[in-house]
């Protein structure tokens, strides 16, 4: 579905970061076996790939291409990947590169109907978005991913190595890899495929991608222009430079600004892309004095789709190849940091016979409410910007009309609701809420919010691992149960100069012992310990309840 | 909670149904559309209420014949 041609001067993507080499694996009789064999090495594979590494799980990371990702592609990423990105050691990269955004604005016909400012709350280490590029997000992942192998970690990069056969063989996964050389074999206990929303492994398994297309086309064009536009999203519906369609226009660093435009259903998509078809559209939008370079172009459809079960057997999908969404919302790439975040370690704890199996069936539960989550706000989305019906598109209008003059319809304008992270209400791995008065924000089955500890932030010490986070209570330095251990994070009302952990984990108690997942999500919470609520809250959580 | 109110509660009903024909005088077939959607979710708001709303939905749709 999505079409690319290279329109600009040479860029990372097009460096070989991780060059075919061949490997022992190849020799005739190898027999090659691997833990965790990961397919694909975008942004959610080398995710994956750090998380288990960084557990000391082996892994190697197959994909047929040696690069980055060819164009910006995602270019907004929101706290809670970020956050993620903290934990697997290359969040810094990421913002310090990135360009922070807080204010948007929606224009109708000729004019702006109002603007808004996504006033991010205080008290968090990242900001709200980030826009980067897609090959800056992969280039920090490669180099995080080298750096520990450096440091001795058991992980494997392998570009030029394509998947052409896998079979999940009930207790491992069979593969065969076509490579320069040829092919060769090799068997895998897991298999986590990371491979796209085209998903050849996917394919290769006859697995279902159930959803629904929008019968519309946008024109993504990526320009580097020296322009005085604001850093803001800026939001077009029915615009005179794109009669009856919408527009996008977004900043990302070096000087690189997003545009989409919508084109509509029955377009000639290799023409539309062509420069010649590209430039006049981009220069009615922007005039004729602004100069700039087409540096990628890409059209898309719009889709909604997720596979009924993300987990079969010992092969596990994440990110796009699990579920895609349509965009506008931050919701792609983001929701695949999540999958993978709350994959990763239950794998390992299975893997390591400390968890059942079943623990991995919530990761389908989990993560499928997360997926059908983002599916909801991006259709309704799609279905404002794009209105498929003369009734759809008079109410659309009439909110954008009203959205000038009055507050009240501004909630009401859909240009893409963008992504917060998903709370996992009634999984089965949620503990008691014993916290009375506790925040609800922070209730079991919630990501944790970040928070001031002193000159630190909170979400720095927390994750990896299970942990009892105790904020004026009196914990024991670590309890255990059968081997899965929680160690204790004590915080004093002295560490919360700015009140913010009060009131994002107290509210109206004046204590509280948190049990806390390894991907950072609240498993439990009480007003005071009790060995034997914390025990079972720890069996719950690991699927040994 | 309120329920959606079908008793009549509109002060001199011949006023208020002359106000609403003559604000779409003179508009086009387009214009009083987009007139109409305006005022209901003009109204929606001020109701507000997500009960009371799925009740008056509810109360629009055709009867089933």
């Amino acid at each position: 579905m999505d079409q690319t041609v290279e329109t600009g001067g040479r860029k990372i993507f097009e460096t070989p970061l991780y060059p075919y080499g061949r490997t022992p694996d190849q020799e005739p009789g190898a027999n090659a076996h691997h833990p965790v064999v990961i397919v694909g090495a975008g942004p959610i594979g080398l995710a994956a790939a750090i998380d288990l590494a960084q557990m000391d799980v082996p892994v190697v990371v197959l994909d047929d291409n040696d690069k980055v990702s060819w164009g910006s592609r995602a270019i907004c990423f929101a706290k809670r990947p970020l956050e993620i990105l903290d934990r697997l050691g290359c969040g810094d990269p990421m913002v310090d590169k990135g360009v922070v955004w807080n204010v948007g604005k929606v224009f109708f016909d000729e004019r702006q109907v109002y603007d808004f400012n996504l006033l991010p709350e205080k008290g968090h280490k990242r900001p709200a978005f980030i826009n980067l590029q897609q090959y800056y997000f992969e280039q920090y992942l490669v180099e995080r991913a080298f750096e520990l192998q450096r440091q001795g970690k058991p992980i494997e990069l392998r570009g030029g190595n394509k998947v052409v056969s896998v079979t999940e063989k009930g207790d491992g996964v069979a593969l065969s890899v076509d490579t320069p050389d040829g092919p060769y074999t090799m068997s895998a206990d897991w298999l986590i495929a990371c491979d796209g929303a085209g998903s050849p492994i996917r394919a290769m398994m006859g697995l279902d991608f159930v959803g629904r297309v929008f019968e519309d086309n946008f024109l993504i064009a990526d320009v580097v222009m020296d322009a005085d536009f604001p850093t803001e999203r800026w939001f077009w519906f029915d615009p005179p430079f794109n009669r009856g369609q919408s527009a996008l226009l977004h900043k990302q660093p070096d000087g690189v600004w997003r545009i989409d435009l919508q084109l509509g259903w029955n377009i000639d998509k290799d023409e539309e892309k062509k420069p010649e078809n590209v430039i006049p559209r981009l220069k009615a939008m922007l005039g004729d004095d602004v100069k700039f370079e087409l540096e990628w172009v890409s059209i898309y459809t719009f889709q909604c789709r997720r596979m009924e079960k993300f987990r079969h057997g010992h092969v596990l999908f994440a990110g796009d190849a699990a579920h895609q969404v349509s965009p506008f919302g931050a919701r792609g790439a983001n929701s695949g940091l999540q999958d993978t975040d709350n994959l990763c370690w239950k794998l390992k704890l299975v893997m390591d016979g400390l968890a059942p199996d079943s623990l991995l069936e919530t990761y389908d539960v989990e993560r499928i409410h997360g997926a059908d989550e983002n599916i909801l706000n991006s259709s309704r989305s799609t279905d404002f910007i794009t209105p498929k019906s003369e009734i759809s598109r008079i109410f659309r209008d009439a909110a954008l009309d009203l959205s000038e003059r009055f507050d009240f319809a501004r909630p009401l304008v859909n240009s893409g609701r963008l992504s917060v992270p998903c709370v996992y209400d009634g999984s089965p791995l949620n503990g008691p809420d014993g916290l009375a008065g506790g925040p609800a924000r922070t209730r079991p089955g919630a990501p944790c919010p970040d928070a001031p500890l002193g000159d630190a932030y909170l979400l720095d010490r927390l994750g990896d691992e299970f942990q009892l986070l105790a904020i004026d209570a009196d914990v024991p330095d670590s309890v255990e149960d059968c081997g899965i251990a929680a160690s204790a994070l004590r915080i004093s009302s002295a560490d919360d100069p700015t009140g913010d952990l009060a009131a994002r984990y107290l509210g109206d108690a004046t204590s509280a012992v948190y049990l806390l997942r390894p991907d950072q999500h609240v498993a439990a919470r009480w007003t005071d310990y009790d060995e034997a609520a914390v025990k079972a809250a720890l069996r719950t959580a690991t699927g040994r309840a | 909670m309120a329920d959606l109110k079908t008793a009549p509660n509109i002060a001199a009903p011949d006023d208020f149904y002359a106000d609403l024909l003559a604000a779409h005088e003179g508009l086009t077939k387009a214009e009083s559309d987009a007139f109409n959607a305006r005022l209901i979710l003009i109204l929606s708001n001020h109701v507000g209420d997500r009960e009371i709303l799925r009740a008056a939905l509810a109360a629009a749709a055709a009867p089933k014949k």
